[in-house]
C-alpha cells in the first residue's frame, strides 16, 4: 500500500505522554491537513515520524509504503523518501545551500556514482525561481540570518530538490506575511501530484486557502479527534477548537 | 576509500608502513658530545657548523623541559632511546630514477613524483635523516632560485647561509631550537633572488621511516628584495609502539617587499612528538604568512611567529588543529611588531574530538614608541564530544596610543538539533558531522591553495566517520 500509516501511536518524552493513540493514514497523491490547537502534539507527531531521538514510541506502528518506519534511523527514512520542513531550521554555519542539497542527494545516489554538477545547478535554480529567490542563496550558509519567511522557503526549496515520497510540513505558515505565504503555497502546489504525499502541520486555517487539503484531521490532546473533507478546516474556524473536542467519539482529557 | 593523488597526502592511513632499515649511517641511540662529533665527521660539517652544533648540545643540556606551562606528555620523551641520525651515506639525487629502490617506492606509494610533474615548481624528499631527492624545475632555476638540503645550502652557499643561519631563532629559544642546532641534519634552504616570483609553490615531503628516531630538518628560506615564494611541506610515519621525535628549526627571511607563504599540513603517525619552532622576520613592506594544519601527531607544540622588523611588514597566520583521541594539539602564533604601521592577523580554528584536546597560545607584541600597528585575532573552538577540551591562553601586550588591537574568541558545539536537521536531508550522522566540522573550517579553507582545501576537507570525513556511531 502506497501510504504513510500511523496506528494507534504513543508518545512520550521525559514520561509525559504526547501523543496517545494516534491512527492516520496519507496515501500518496493526496495532501492532509492537520490541525490542532497549540500543544496538542502536532509538532510532536511531525519528529517522531522524522526520528527526532528525544521521543520514545511506546506504543503502535509507523509504516512508509508497508515498511516499518520505527525501526529506521531519521537519515535512512530519509533517503527512503520521507521529507520534514522543519518548524525550527536549524542553522548549518560556513555550509552553504548549494553544498548542503548536493550532499543531501549525493547521499541519495547508489556508491560510486557522483552527482551530475551541471544538472544539478540547473534544477537548483529552477526550482529557487519558482520560489521567488535569488541566484546569490545559493552561497548563503543554511539558514545562518536568514528571516522566518528565508528559512521557511529554503525548507521548500530543499523539498522540492529532494522528490520525497511523504513530505510532512510542521507549521510551514508560522512566522510569514501574505506575500511569503503564497510563494510557499506556490511552492507546495507545483509539487503536488500523483507521487507525493503531504501532511500540512498547521495551526490556521489561513494555509488552507493557498494550499486546498483533500482531507482535513483535527488533533486534540495527542489524538485526532475529527476528521473530514476540507469543507472541515472553515467550520473549524468558525466554531473553534471545543467544539472538536466536543465531538470527540470518546472523551479526551484537555 | 578511494586513493587519491593529490597535493599533500594526509589520508590518516596511507602513511602507516615501512620497509626495512638500510641505514648505512647511524648515530646509534642517546645523545652526547661522539653524537655530534659521529654525525658533524660523516656529514662533513666544516668547523663552523661543529661548533654550533656542540654550543646547541651545551645549550640543550642545560635548559630543562619547560614543564611548568607545558603538558606533561613531555617527560615521556627518552632522548636516552632515540637515534639521532640515520642516513643510507648517499648524496641527494637529482633524479627518481638515481633514488634506492626502496626510499623510492615510499615516496611513490605517498604520491610525491606525480606531484611534481603536475602543479610544483621543486621538491626535495627527505628520508629518516638526510634528503634523497632534490630537485627544482629547470625554469626556475634559471632564475637564480636555489632549492637544496640544508647540508647542500651550508656547503655551497655559504655567503648566504651563514649570514642567515639561526639569526632569527637562536641556539637558546628553547630546549628543542637547542636540540635542533645539535643534531640538525636535512630540511630546505631556499634563496629567491631579488624581483623573482616562484608561480608554483616548492614542496619538501618529510617521512619517518625507522623506529625509536628523531627526525631533526633545519630550514631556512631567504626571500631578497621584491620576490614571491610559496613553500609546502608534508609529512607522514608510520604508527610504532614506540614515541618518535620530530624537532625541526624553521627560520623565513623576507626582505624589503618579499612574501614568503609557508604552507604545513602535518600528518604524523599518533605516537609522534611534533616539537618544532619557527620563525619569520619581515623587513619593510614585506610579508610573511604561515597556513599550518595539525591534524596528526601525539602531542603539537608550535607556535609560528613573525618578527615585524621593517615598516609596513605584514605577519599572518592561519591554523586549523584537530585534535582526536590521544592527541593534544598545543598551537598558535606570535606576532612581535617592531616597526610603525605593522599589521598583523591570526586566525585559528581548532576542533576537539572525543578526548582531543585542542590548546590556543597567542602573544601579540606592540611595544609603546610604535605607531599605528594592527592585529587582529580570531580563535574559534569547536567541541565535538562531551569529553573534548579545548584552552585559549591568548597573551597580548599593546602599549602606546596609536596601535589598535582586536580579539574575537568562540567556542561552539555541534548541536545534537543541527546533527538531526542534517540526517532528516539524507546524511549520516558521520556525515553530518564532517559537514558540520567542514562548515566550521570552510572560511579558513577557503584562503588555502586549491589542492590543500580539497585533501583537508577529505582529510576532516575520515577523521570523523572514525569518531561517530
Amino acid at each position: 500500500m502506497k501510504e504513510l500509516s500511523v496506528e494507534n501511536l504513543h508518545v512520550t518524552i521525559a514520561d509525559q505522554a504526547i501523543v496517545r493513540g494516534l491512527t492516520l493514514r496519507v496515501p500518496r497523491g493526496e495532501v492532509h491537513a492537520l490541525m490542532g490547537p497549540n500543544g496538542s502534539g502536532k509538532s510532536t507527531l511531525a519528529k517522531v515520524l522524522a526520528g527526532h531521538p528525544d521521543y520514545e514510541v511506546t506504543k503502535g506502528k509507523v509504516m512508509m509504503d508497508g515498511e516499518n518506519l520505527l525501526e529506521l534511523e531519521p537519515d535512512e527514512r530519509a533517503r527512503r523518501g520521507l521529507f520534514m520542513a522543519f518548524q525550527y531550521p536549524s542553522e548549518v554555519p560556513g555550509v552553504t545551500i548549494a553544498n548542503f542539497l548536493r550532499a543531501a542527494i549525493q547521499s541519495r545516489l547508489p556508491d560510486g556514482e557522483e552527482l551530475e554538477a551541471t544538472d544539478y545547478y540547473a534544477k537548483l535554480y529552477e526550482k529557487m525561481e519558482l520560489l521567488g529567490m535569488d541566484r546569490s542563496f545559493t552561497s548563503r550558509a543554511v539558514n545562518e540570518g536568514f528571516s522566518g519567511g528565508e528559512k521557511k522557503r529554503t525548507e521548500i526549496l530543499q523539498l522540492a530538490m529532494l522528490e520525497p515520497k511523504y513530505a510532512v510540513l510542521d507549521e510551514t505558515d508560522s512566522g510569514l506575511d501574505i506575500d511569503a505565504l503564497k510563494t510557499v503555497a506556490h511552492g507546495v502546489n507545483s509539487l503536488r501530484g500523483p507521487d507525493l504525499g503531504v501532511l500540512l502541520i498547521t495551526h490556521y486555517q489561513r494555509l488552507l486557502n493557498y494550499i486546498v487539503p483533500d482531507y482535513v484531521h483535527v488533533m486534540v490532546a495527542g489524538r485526532i479527534v475529527r476528521s473530514g473533507r476540507k469543507e472541515l478546516a472553515l467550520e473549524l474556524e468558525e466554531r473553534g477548537y471545543d467544539w472538536a473536542r466536543e465531538g470527540a467519539t470518546e472523551p479526551v482529557l484537555r | 576509500m578511494k586513493t587519491e593523488t593529490s597535493a599533500v597526502n594526509i589520508n590518516r592511513n596511507i602513511g602507516d608502513f615501512f620497509y626495512p632499515e638500510a641505514h648505512v649511517r647511524d648515530a646509534g641511540a642517546g645523545l652526547s658530545e661522539k653524537t655530534i662529533q659521529y654525525i658533524s665527521d660523516v656529514k662533513e660539517d666544516p668547523d663552523w657548523v661543529r661548533e654550533f652544533r656542540l654550543r646547541g648540545l651545551k645549550t640543550f643540556l642545560e635548559k630543562p623541559l619547560p614543564t611548568h606551562w607545558a603538558s606533561k606528555d613531555l617527560e615521556a620523551i627518552d632522548f636516552d632511546k632515540i637515534r639521532y641520525y640515520l642516513a643510507p651515506g648517499t648524496a641527494a639525487k637529482r633524479s627518481w630514477d638515481e633514488v634506492p629502490e626502496d626510499i623510492k617506492r615510499t615516496f611513490e606509494r605517498l604520491g610525491i613524483p606525480e606531484q611534481e610533474r603536475k602543479f610544483l615548481a621543486g621538491v626535495e624528499a627527505q628520508f629518516d635523516s638526510e634528503a634523497v631527492y632534490s630537485n627544482i624545475k629547470k625554469a626556475v632555476g634559471e632564475q637564480g632560485v636555489i632549492f637544496v638540503g640544508s647540508t647542500e645550502g651550508l656547503k655551497n652557499h655559504p655567503e648566504i647561509f651563514r649570514k642567515w643561519f639561526s639569526k632569527v631563532i637562536p641556539v637558546g629559544d628553547n630546549k628543542f631550537s637547542a636540540l635542533n642546532s645539535a643534531v640538525f641534519s636535512g630540511g630546505s634552504f631556499i634563496y629567491v633572488p631579488p624581483g623573482v616570483k616562484v608561480k608554483h609553490p616548492l614542496q619538501a615531503y618529510f617521512r619517518i621511516n625507522a623506529e625509536n628516531f628523531g627526525q631533526f630538518e633545519r630550514t631556512l628560506i631567504i626571500a631578497d628584495e621584491g620576490s614571491e615564494v610559496t613553500y609546502m611541506e608534508g609529512c607522514t610515519a608510520p604508527k610504532f609502539n614506540t614515541p618518535t621525535l620530530h624537532s625541526a628549526v624553521v627560520e623565513l627571511v623576507a626582505l624589503k617587499g618579499a612574501k614568503i607563504q609557508y604552507i604545513t599540513v602535518q600528518n604524523w603517525a599518533s605516537n609522534v612528538f611534533n616539537l618544532v619552532t619557527k620563525r619569520g622576520l619581515a623587513q619593510e613592506n614585506a610579508e610573511v604568512k604561515w597556513i599550518d594544519c595539525n591534524i596528526g601527531s601525539r602531542l603539537t607544540m608550535k607556535y609560528p611567529s613573525v618578527i615585524m622588523k621593517g615598516r609596513k611588514a605584514r605577519g599572518e597566520v592561519l591554523s586549523i588543529a584537530l585534535a582526536n583521541d590521544g592527541q593534544h594539539q598545543d598551537t598558535g602564533a606570535k606576532m612581535i611588531h617592531a616597526a610603525d604601521e605593522t599589521t598583523s592577523n591570526i586566525i585559528s580554528k581548532s576542533i576537539s574530538i572525543g578526548k582531543g584536546r585542542a590548546t590556543y597560545r597567542g602573544l601579540v607584541h606592540v611595544p609603546k614608541h610604535l605607531k599605528n600597528c594592527k592585529n587582529n585575532t580570531e580563535c574559534d573552538a569547536l567541541l565535538i564530544n562531551a569529553t573534548s577540551r579545548t584552552d585559549t591562553y591568548p597573551a597580548i601586550t599593546v602599549r602606546g596610543t596609536g596601535n589598535a588591537v582586536q580579539h574575537e574568541a568562540s567556542v561552539s558545539q555541534v548541536s545534537a538539533e543541527q546533527i538531526f536537521y542534517m540526517q532528516q536531508r539524507g546524511l549520516t550522522e558521520a556525515q553530518a558531522m564532517s559537514l558540520s566540522v567542514n562548515g566550521f573550517v570552510n572560511d579558513l579553507v577557503r584562503q588555502f591553495p586549491m589542492e590543500y582545501s580539497v585533501e583537508l576537507k577529505r582529510l576532516i570525513e575520515l577523521e570523523m566517520e572514525g569518531s561517530v556511531g
